[in-house]
């Protein structure tokens, strides 16, 4: 399929000139075009912020719900239709701010979406406040003092729940990106792809120079199965390692998990009521 | 002993003993076995909050006719702790016969061995079963129907146990010979009736409406409806999750209607107010959702095992913006199934959140009632096969879109929480903004036309007219045939917003009107009077986490016939 099915002609595009949610929207069409993934069979799911509003930029069906919450109605339209693919769309605010408590039962869950994550480490759409991955000493309006908390750390976080797929990205790097989003994607489970992007506006430290400078690729021998060394290896903080980081693919996902769909992978919009079963559960209340 | 009883062939039996003691459990086995017995059976109960000991207690009618209201009155009280008396002394008179263990009760009451033989049996935890065989043969309840019930109850636990079980049985009912029969007329077709609580009603009418997906996280006294559809998920093909917070519970069923699922969240008052965020996504994506709360006191935590109608407000006040809604509250368990289809339908055909006001008093309330009651609703399919250019939120004189789903037709399905043009997508046109809001809104119009008209009992001609809406219905329709008198009726309400067009001719008939609630804000009568403009003339309000009695309800209108 060509990407440009996924174009939206016409969308007035909110983003600011060179803003590094360009680069991941061409790299996201891009892996569904690899893929071969039909708009019409894809979900894209997204919550508030400058992330949240991809969905509108890229053909397909769409669920924009609210801030910090993009993972529970994901959950939900997977366990309704688990034949439909699913990505989540966030920001860094939206997934591990307003949002954490989902981001960590989601993975609990293993639901098999996709959850992209950028990751410009500040609060763009309401202008440049810190964010739960921005630096220590980050000064902004509101952090007046600077930055002191300590810096959220979505991989490690995401592999010691034990996450099936866990990877970071530079959107800066169109293509090694949709490299990573196409494994994403074809992963049989959850997976996260925690991806850098530059705020050209409210983010004058961590520009792309910055994440040029600060980040590499991880080794080809490195073991995405071995999760004590991906552990390690996603707590670097001095230089930011990029790629996959860990996979295991024997994770029984949420769907599977569900007995609606042992032998009858129908969406739950077609079934209908069992009137058998509803008329037996209604004679078993008889208290005889 | 003489034995008082009274002459309606209507017993109040009350059970109270601590938790953990199994009241629950001889509840379950002492229904059962009176309606097998051929008696009209109800049952409500209070309960503190907590695992072990306190003083919890149940009262069981048993009656010749169909009554579930809460009384007062004690007729027999099984008192299985010693504390119970004290615990109940509000609720026992001098024509009350108290029996209970011969170390608890003191030389007044029946005190018998119950605890001892108990012991000998195989421990204390049988003399709730020896109380209750001796209730029943004071009741004129065969052995057999007892052995019967206690099989149902405690076969699975093992031969051993049952066979102590059935020794219990046995060594109670013979101490009962001792004590005078009390008659209650038996009708031996009520044993096939049903038997349901207020939870297991909403459930089955859940199933019957075509829930497909429910997202939960656990809070008394909304818990049994969670547990009822997660028991039987698989069986009726739906998806119970429990969720990691009541946000996540909402946002989840949201995303499941928004694929096709017909989806519900259950919850008490703390925890909906979490929803109140969702409560708007709804409003704004116009994804169909059923609420059901199981009302307690609030605010915060309460009293979180009591019961409320302290939430209607908040239900119907929820989520930021204006958008359409409906409210149910079921009064009585044959039409909680009903209502449930109902909510369902409303939210699918209005693609609005519909709520079910339920409450602790409800939730647990049983009785038995034939199943012809149980009314059927068709399923009506409302989602559309999208074709190429579908918008999600194509203008229509009713405002409302024909609702594609992903995956069904060759359309996309764009919902969005922002403000949105036709197709879904995000939009600060003012103009189309004006459009968007009058669509969500106006919806409501055509939602007044089928609005569930108030139940009205009593004579058209009335002078004092009662009003009530939920569960005080069997309290308050008991008290009006006990007064017997042709000036009273009783108009209530299972649907509370929007209110029947009716609702004002009905109120403006009466002379006088007054209302029960179990709030302080009289809820209700304030929305009366804000769609209708009229007043209610007095508001008898209890928020002490206890339903309104028959007794209480009578001694209040004859206070207004002064």
């Amino acid at each position: 399929m060509k990407e440009d099915v996924y174009d939206m002609l016409g969308a007035d595009v909110a983003w600011c000139p060179g803003c590094g949610n360009f680069g991941i929207l061409t790299a996201i069409k891009k892996a569904l075009s690899d893929l071969d993934i039909k708009p019409e069979e894809l979900v894209l799911v997204s919550g508030i912020g400058q992330a949240g509003k991809l969905p509108h930029y890229l053909k397909s069906n769409v669920f924009n719900g609210l801030h910090g919450r993009s993972l529970p109605p994901a959950t939900g339209i997977k366990a309704a239709n688990p034949q439909l693919t699913v990505i989540d769309v966030s920001g860094d605010g939206c997934m591990y701010g307003e949002g954490g408590n989902h981001f960590m039962h989601t993975i609990r869950r293993n639901v098999d979406l996709t959850n992209l994550v950028h990751n410009n480490m500040v609060y763009g759409l309401t202008k440049g406040q810190a964010s739960p991955t921005s630096q220590i000493d980050f000064h902004t309006p509101l952090q007046v003092e600077g930055v002191f908390e300590e810096p959220f750390n979505p991989l490690t976080v995401a592999i010691s729940l034990g996450a099936g797929f866990v990877a970071r990205a530079f959107s800066g790097d169109i293509e090694k990106t949709r490299e990573i989003i196409k494994n994403a994607i074809q992963h049989k489970g959850y997976a996260l792809v925690d991806i850098f992007q530059p705020c050209v506006t409210f983010n004058r430290i961590n520009t792309y120079q910055w994440f040029q400078k600060h980040t590499y690729y991880l080794e080809k021998e490195h073991n995405p199965q071995d999760k004590v060394e991906a552990f390690k290896r996603a707590s670097e903080t001095e230089n930011y390692p990029l790629g996959i980081f860990y996979q295991n693919k024997d994770k029984k996902t949420f769907d599977e998990n569900l007995k609606v769909y042992e032998g009858d992978g129908r969406p739950l919009y077609q079934r209908e009521v069992n009137q058998e079963a509803l008329k037996k559960l209604i004679n078993s209340k008889r208290g005889l | 002993m003489v034995i008082s009883v009274p002459e309606k062939n209507d017993i109040s039996l009350v059970l109270c003993g601590e938790a953990g003691q199994g009241i629950q459990t001889v509840e379950q086995i002492l229904v059962r076995a009176f309606k097998m017995t051929g008696f009209n059976v109800s049952a409500s109960k209070e309960y503190m909050s907590r695992v072990r000991g306190g003083q919890n207690s149940t009262q069981i009618r048993v009656s010749s006719r169909r009554v579930a209201a809460f009384l007062d009155r004690t007729d027999i009280l099984v008192a299985l702790s010693p504390g119970a008396i004290k615990h109940l002394q509000n609720r026992i008179s001098s024509a009350t016969i108290i029996i209970g263990d011969e170390k608890d009760v003191g030389k007044d009451h029946i005190g018998l061995p119950f605890r001892k033989m108990a012991r000998e049996i195989g421990g204390p935890i049988f003399a709730n079963i020896i109380a209750a065989s001796t209730v029943c043969q004071m009741l004129d309840v065969d052995l057999e129907t007892f052995h019967h019930c206690l099989t149902s109850m405690f076969a699975r636990k093992g031969e051993e146990i049952l066979e102590k079980d059935i020794k219990a049985g046995n060594q109670g009912y013979q101490l009962g010979e001792s004590l005078k029969k009390i008659k209650i007329e038996k009708n031996p077709s009520l044993s096939s009736e049903l038997l349901l609580n207020g939870s297991e009603a909403v459930a089955l009418g859940c199933i019957a409406g075509g829930c497909r997906f429910i997202s939960s996280y656990p809070m008394t006294p909304s818990t049994p409806v969670q547990a009822f559809l997660a028991e039987h998920a698989s069986k009726v093909e739906l998806v119970f999750e429990q969720a990691e917070d009541e946000i996540a519970a909402l946002n989840m069923a949201l995303g499941a209607s928004y694929a096709g699922a017909r989806s519900m969240v259950a919850t008490s008052g703390s925890g909906f107010a979490l929803m109140g965020e969702a409560v708007g996504l709804a409003g704004m994506t116009e994804t169909p959702v059923v609420i059901y709360i199981g009302m307690r006191p609030g605010p915060a935590v309460g009293l979180p095992t009591r019961t409320a109608q302290e939430d209607l407000d908040l239900s119907l006040y929820s989520g930021p913006g204006e958008f359409t809604r409906a409210i149910f509250a079921p009064s009585k368990l044959e039409d909680a199934y009903y209502l449930s289809q109902q909510a369902f339908d409303l939210a699918e055909k209005y693609q609005i959140p519909v709520f079910i006001l339920s409450d602790q008093y409800l939730a647990d309330l049983y009785y038995n009632f034939p199943e012809e009651n149980l009314r059927d609703m068709k399923i009506k399919n409302y989602l559309a096969k999208t074709k190429k250019n579908y918008l999600r939120y194509q203008f229509t004189p009713s405002g409302i879109s024909p609702r594609g789903i992903p995956g069904y037709g060759n359309g996309l399905v764009v919902a969005d929480s922002d403000e949105h043009d036709e197709a879904g997508h995000l939009t600060e046109d003012l103009e189309i903004r004006t459009k968007m809001v009058e669509k969500r809104y106006h919806k409501l119009k055509e939602l007044k036309n089928e609005v569930m008209a108030p139940e009205l009992y009593g004579s058209d001609h009335y002078q004092l007219l009662v009003l009530g809406w939920g569960s005080t219905y069997h309290p308050l329709k008991e008290a009006l045939e006990e007064l017997d008198n042709e000036e009273i009726s009783l108009l209530h309400f299972q649907q509370v917003y929007p209110l029947h067009p009716d609702t004002r001719m009905l109120l403006e008939k009466a002379e006088k009107n007054v209302i029960f609630e179990n709030n302080i804000k009289s809820q209700f009568a304030n929305l009366i009077k804000l769609e209708t403009g009229q007043e209610v003339d007095k508001k008898v309000l209890k928020y002490n986490g206890i339903p309104f009695s028959v007794e209480e309800v009578i001694s209040n209108i004859k206070g207004e016939l002064k």
